[in-house]
C-alpha cells in the first residue's frame, strides 16, 4: 500500500514558492493597461455629505475617473450592500451603500473612489476631491449609545438598538434562589482587528473574449463575493468569476466580509474598460476593515456548596459598529458559547446589540467566543475562590462527562436546531493540559519565586467551539489522461495549508505522492458552488468532500479496471498510480490508461456501458457543527513596580478530532494562541469618546512580537467526530478562545496577595499598575 | 511636475537601470518597477518588517527608503537567497521543515532578517532569535515555527562550515 498521509507531518506543498519569493498575492499581479484606485474616506465619525466637487481632481493629468454615489449604476443606488446573514431579531438591518449616499456613519466610510495611472497619482488626486461635510453628533461607547437621548448613529433611526435577543433554558432564577454562593462580574473585552499581514486587495478585469468580469480578491470567500455582487448589481453568476488565489496573506475573519471596494473596483473596471487595482494600505485597514470584540458583560453564577453550577444569568451589550454585514452572528455565538464544557442546568443571557459610529464588527478569529469564555471562566474562578476550592477542581466537578455524549446543551442555535455536542472528552483534555504544564508543581514554583520577591500566577480555562459549520463545501476529483490527479475545490486558504492537507486526503486513496496531485482552489470558475474559509470549517467540509469524491473516483477506477483486465472488482488493487490484479503479476494498467479508456472514441460505445471520464464531484453538508474543545494553562509573572506582564509558559490541550496533518494543526494553535495573547495584553483599537479612531498604525496598536510570546506547548487529544467521514473538527480558532481568560486569571493569581481584580482586556502595564496601586492603598 | 532621476542598482546579482520619480519608495521600486514581488509590504510605516531587504548585506526596510537612495548599491531580496533555482538555502529549508510559514506574507522579511542575524550570531539562543525578529510581525505562526527554523538553520549552517 502506498504512503499513509492522513495523520502525517507532511511538509507543505505551498512552501517552496513562498520561500523563494514566487508567491502570487493580489498586489503582485499586473495586467497590461492596469489602472490604480484610491478611496476618498470620511474623516468624521458621523456627518451629512452636503456636496462633492471632483472637478479639481479630474483635471489632474492621468486621472481617469472619480465615482461617487451619484455615479453608481441604478441597482447600487437603490439597494444597500446585502446583509449576508439576516436575522429576524434585527431591528435596523443597516448596511452601507457602495458609496455614501448623503451621510457617512464612521470615520473611514467611503465617499468616492478615484482611478488614475498610478497609485501615487490616485492618492494625490483623492486629496483634491472636495467633500463638504456637516458634522453630526456621534455615538462612541456602545453602552452610552443605548441610553435615551444618545445621538442616533444614522439619521432617522429612533434608537441605536440594532437587535435584542435572549437565550435561556431552565428555571435560572429558581436556581439562584437556592444557591450556596452567587458570584458576579462586570467584564469588558475591547475591540481589535484581524490584522492579516496582507491588507485587503482587489483587481477587476473585464475579459472581452469571455465576456466575463474577473475579480481577484484577497478574500476568504470568493463565492460570497460572487453572490453579493450578483445580488447587488443583478449581474449573472456566469459572467462573473472571483478568484482568491494563488496566495492570500492571512485572513482571520474580516476578509470573509464583502466590503464596498469589492463592488466599486469592478464597477470602475467596467466603466473604464480597463483592469483596475485597489490595494488597501494599513491605515485604511485600521479604519475601514471590520473589527471585533467590544462586549460588556454583567453576569453572575450560582453554585451549590460542592461547587456544582446551578445557573448562569446576565446581560451583554455588543457593539456592532455602524453597519452589520454579518448580522448578529458574533453576539449570537457569544451567547451560545457561555456554558462551554460544563453542565449548566439553567441559563439566561439577554443580549442587546448597539450601533455606534465605528467601523462594523464581524467575526475575528474566535468570533464572539473569547468574550463568552472569559465570562464563564472568570465566574468559575470567582466561585472557586468563594468556596475555597482549587480552580482546576471546580472545573473537574462540572465537566460534561464523555459518557454523556452526544450532549444536548439546552440552547437553540441560530439555525433553529438544538445545540448538541457531538463528542469530546473534556476531563481528559484538561488532565492532559495540566500534565504538560506541570500544573501540580506550580504552587511550589510560585512559593519559591515569591520568596525572592517575584510574583508568579497560573490560570486555567476551557472552551468548546462549534466548528465545521455548513452549509457545505465541494470538491471535484479528476484523473487526467496523463494519470495526474486534479483536485478542485472552492475552499480558499490564507495560509492554512489547504493544498497540502487536501492533497493528503486525496493522494492516500490512490497510493500516489502529493506531487502527483494538482490542487486548485478558491476560484468560482473551477467548481459550481462554494462557501468560504471561516468558522474553522474547511477540514470538515472540504476535507470530507475530497474524501468522498476521491472515493467515488477510486470505485470507478476499480470498475473500469475490472472490465479492462477481466478480473473481479475485489481482486483489483490500486497503488503508486497503477492498478493491479491481486495474485497475477504483470496484469497492470496505469491510472492514465484507465482514464483514457473512459475518455471515449468517436463513434464507439464506452467499455461496459460506463459513464465517461474519471471524475466525481461531492458536496459535503454536515448535519450540524462538530464541537472541538480545549484547555489552556498560562503561567505569568507580574512586576509589581512597573505593571509589566510576562507570559512565562503556555500550554494547550487541544481536541480537534482526527488530525490530517499535525504539523499544520500545531501551527494553527500556535498562531491562534498568540492572537489571544494579543487580545489579552496588547491589542487595543482606541477610539475617542466621539468615535474618532486613534490607534491607526502598528506603532499605536501593538501586535505581539516574538520577544513577548512564550513557547507554546500543545498536546492533542483526538476524539473523532462521528459527523463526518474523516472524524475531523476545525482547528483554526481554538487557540484564541481561552487565552484572555487564562492569562487574566493568572495575573489575578499572581497578585492575589493584593486582591487585584482585572475586569477587562487588554490589560496593559499602565492599567495594571493603577489596579495594583489602588489595591495597595485600600490595604494600607 | 514630476521630479525624475536615474537609478542604477544591482539586485540579486543583476543590474537594473531605471528612471524613477524621486518620491518612489524603494519597496514599490523593487516590487513594481523591477517586478520582484517577493518583497512584501505590510504597513508602509516601518513597523512590520515584511519589506526587509539586504542592502550591502545589512537589513533595511524598503518601505522607509526611496528608490533614489540606492543608486549604485547592491541589494539582495528574497528571490536572491537560494543558491539556485532548484535548491533552497539552508534557512529556507529549515523554514519548510519547521513550519516556519503559513500565509508566507511575513516570510521574506523574516528570511532576510535572519540571514543577517545568523551571520552576526551563528550560534544563537532562543531568546536571541526572538529578539532578532522582534521587529518583524507575523500574524499566522505565533513565531514558534520561525524560531525553531532559525535555531535549526543555525545548526545546519554551522554543520556546513565544519564539514
Ligand atoms: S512594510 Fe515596511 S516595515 Fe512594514
Ligand atoms: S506566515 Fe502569515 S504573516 Fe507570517
Amino acid at each position: 500500500m502506498g504512503m499513509k498521509f492522513i495523520g502525517a507531518r507532511v511538509p507543505r506543498l505551498e512552501d517552496p514558492a513562498l520561500l523563494t519569493g514566487r508567491g502570487r498575492y493580489v498586489d503582485d499581479l499586473h495586467f497590461p493597461g492596469m489602472l490604480h484606485a484610491a478611496m476618498v474616506r470620511s474623516p468624521h465619525p458621523h456627518a451629512r455629505v452636503t456636496s462633492i466637487d471632483a472637478r479639481q481632481a479630474l483635471a489632474v493629468p492621468g486621472v481617469h475617473l472619480v465615482m461617487t454615489y451619484a455615479d453608481l449604476p441604478a441597482p447600487a443606488q437603490q439597494a444597500r450592500i446585502p446583509m449576508l446573514v439576516p436575522n429576524p431579531s434585527i431591528k435596523h438591518p443597516l448596511m452601507p451603500y457602495a458609496l455614501a449616499k448623503d451621510e457617512v456613519c464612521y470615520a473611514g466610510d467611503g465617499v468616492a473612489i478615484l482611478v488614475a495611472d498610478s497609485r501615487y497619482l490616485a492618492e494625490d488626486a483623492a486629496a483634491l476631491v472636495d467633500v463638504a461635510y456637516e458634522v453630526l453628533p456621534s455615538a462612541g461607547d456602545c453602552r452610552e449609545a443605548l441610553k435615551p437621548g444618545a445621538p442616533p448613529t444614522h439619521a432617522g433611526i429612533a434608537s441605536n438598538l440594532a437587535a435584542q435577543f435572549t437565550l435561556a433554558y431552565g428555571d435560572v432564577d429558581g436556581a439562584f434562589a437556592r444557591a450556596a454562593k452567587v458570584v458576579a462580574a462586570s467584564l469588558w473585552h475591547h475591540r481589535g482587528g484581524g490584522h492579516a499581514m496582507e491588507c485587503r486587495a482587489v483587481i477587476a478585469n473585464w475579459d472581452p473574449l469571455q465576456k466575463q468580469m474577473i475579480l481577484w480578491s484577497a478574500t476568504q470567500s470568493p463565492f460570497l463575493i460572487r453572490r453579493s455582487l450578483t445580488e447587488l448589481l443583478g449581474w449573472d453568476e456566469d459572467n462573473l468569476r472571483v478568484i482568491a488565489t494563488p496566495d492570500v496573506g492571512g485572513g482571520f475573519g474580516p476578509k470573509t466580509i464583502f466590503h464596498p471596494e469589492e463592488v466599486l473596483v469592478p464597477l470602475c473596471a467596467e466603466r473604464l474598460g480597463k483592469p483596475v487595482k485597489w490595494v488597501e494600505d494599513r491605515r485604511e485597514n485600521f479604519v475601514a476593515t471590520t473589527q471585533e470584540r467590544d462586549q460588556y458583560w454583567d453576569i453572575e453564577m450560582a453554585v451549590d456548596a460542592a461547587g456544582k453550577i446551578l445557573g448562569v444569568r446576565g446581560a451583554m451589550i455588543h457593539d456592532t459598529g455602524a453597519y452589520m454585514p454579518w448580522g448578529i452572528i458574533s453576539p449570537y455565538i457569544s451567547s451560545m458559547t457561555t456554558p462551554g464544557p460544563y453542565v449548566v442546568p439553567t441559563y439566561r443571557l439577554e443580549t442587546r446589540v448597539a450601533m455606534t459610529n465605528k467601523v462594523g464588527t464581524t467575526p475575528v478569529r474566535g468570533a464572539g467566543r473569547p468574550q463568552a469564555v472569559f465570562a464563564m471562566e472568570r465566574l468559575l474562578d470567582k466561585a472557586a475562590d468563594a468556596l475555597g476550592m482549587e480552580r482546576a477542581e471546580i472545573r473537574r466537578r462540572n465537566f460534561i462527562q464523555p459518557a454523556q455524549m452526544p450532549y444536548n446543551v439546552g440552547i437553540i442555535s441560530r439555525d433553529g436546531k438544538p445545540v448538541i455536542y457531538d463528542s469530546g472528552d473534556y476531563p481528559g483534555c484538561q488532565e492532559k493540559a495540566e500534565a504538560i504544564s506541570d500544573y501540580a508543581g506550580f504552587r511550589a514554583r510560585q512559593k519559591e519565586a515569591r520568596a525572592r520577591g517575584r510574583y508568579l500566577g497560573i490560570g486555567i480555562a476551557n472552551y468548546v467551539e462549534a466548528t465545521g459549520l455548513g452549509p457545505f463545501e465541494g470538491a471535484t476529483v479528476r484523473i487526467g489522461p496523463s494519470g495526474r490527479i486534479f483536485l478542485l475545490t472552492g475552499a480558499s486558504p490564507q495560509g492554512q495549508g489547504h493544498k497540502t492537507a487536501l492533497a493528503q486526503i486525496c493522494a492516500e486513496k490512490f497510493g500516489v505522492g502529493l506531487e502527483d496531485v494538482t490542487v486548485q482552489l478558491a476560484d468560482t470558475g473551477i467548481i459550481a458552488s462554494g462557501v468560504g474559509t471561516f468558522a474553522s470549517r474547511i477540514a470538515v467540509n472540504a476535507g470530507s468532500s475530497v474524501h468522498l469524491a476521491a472515493q467515488d473516483v477510486r470505485k470507478k477506477v476499480i470498475k473500469v479496471a475490472s472490465h479492462l483486465l477481466e478480473a473481479a472488482e475485489e481482486d483489483i488493487e490500486i497503488d503508486g498510480g497503477k492498478v493491479f490484479v491481486r495474485g497475477v503479476p504483470g496484469m497492470t494498467k496505469t491510472l492514465g490508461d484507465i482514464a483514457r479508456s473512459v475518455a471515449g472514441m468517436p463513434g464507439f460505445a464506452l467499455p461496459g456501458g460506463m459513464e465517461p471520464g474519471l471524475e466525481a464531484t461531492q458536496y459535503f453538508s454536515p448535519a450540524q457543527a462538530a464541537y472541538c474543545n480545549g484547555t489552556a494553562v498560562a503561567e505569568v509573572e507580574v512586576d509589581i513596580e512597573t505593571g509589566r506582564i510576562d507570559v512565562l509558559r503556555y500550554a494547550m490541550g487541544h481536541d480537534s478530532g482526527n488530525l490530517i496533518n499535525p504539523m499544520i494543526v500545531d501551527g494553527q494553535v500556535h498562531g491562534a494562541v498568540v492572537h489571544g495573547i494579543g487580545n489579552a495584553l496588547y491589542e487595543w483599537m482606541v477610539y475617542d469618546a466621539d468615535a474618532n479612531p486613534v490607534s491607526t498604525t502598528f506603532a499605536e496598536y501593538l501586535l505581539p512580537t516574538a520577544a513577548e510570546v512564550p513557547r507554546i506547548a500543545v498536546t492533542h487529544q483526538e476524539t473523532p467526530s462521528p459527523l463526518n467521514p474523516l472524524g475531523v473538527k476545525g482547528a483554526g480558532e481554538g487557540g484564541t478562545i481561552p487565552a484572555a481568560a487564562c492569562i487574566v486569571a493568572a495575573i489575578e493569581d499572581a497578585l492575589a496577595p493584593f486582591g487585584v481584580k482585572v475586569e477587562d482586556t487588554p490589560i496593559t502595564p499602565v492599567k495594571l499598575l493603577q489596579l495594583i496601586r489602588k489595591a495597595q492603598a485600600n490595604a494600607a | 511636475m514630476k521630479d525624475m532621476r536615474k537609478v542604477s542598482v544591482t539586485v540579486n546579482g543583476k543590474s537594473y537601470a531605471r528612471e524613477v520619480e524621486t518620491r518612489l519608495l524603494l519597496s514599490d521600486f523593487i516590487r513594481h518597477e523591477l517586478e520582484l514581488t517577493g518583497t512584501h509590504v505590510g504597513c508602509e510605516h516601518g513597523v512590520c518588517g515584511a519589506c526587509t531587504i539586504l542592502l550591502e548585506g545589512r537589513t533595511a526596510r524598503s518601505c522607509l527608503m526611496l528608490a533614489v537612495q540606492v543608486d549604485g548599491a547592491n541589494i539582495t531580496t528574497v528571490e536572491g537567497i537560494a543558491p539556485s533555482e532548484k535548491e533552497l538555502h539552508p534557512l529556507q529549508q529549515a523554514f519548510m521543515d519547521n513550519h516556519g510559514l503559513q500565509c508566507g506574507y511575513c516570510t521574506p522579511g523574516m528570511l532576510t532578517t535572519l540571514i543577517e542575524f545568523l551571520q552576526d550570531n551563528p550560534d544563537p539562543t532562543e531568546h536571541e532569535v526572538r529578539v532578532a525578529i522582534s521587529g518583524n510581525l507575523c500574524r499566522c505562526t505565533g513565531y514558534q515555527g520561525i524560531v525553531d527554523a532559525a535555531l535549526d538553520a543555525a545548526k545546519r549552517l554551522q554543520g556546513g562550515k565544519r564539514a
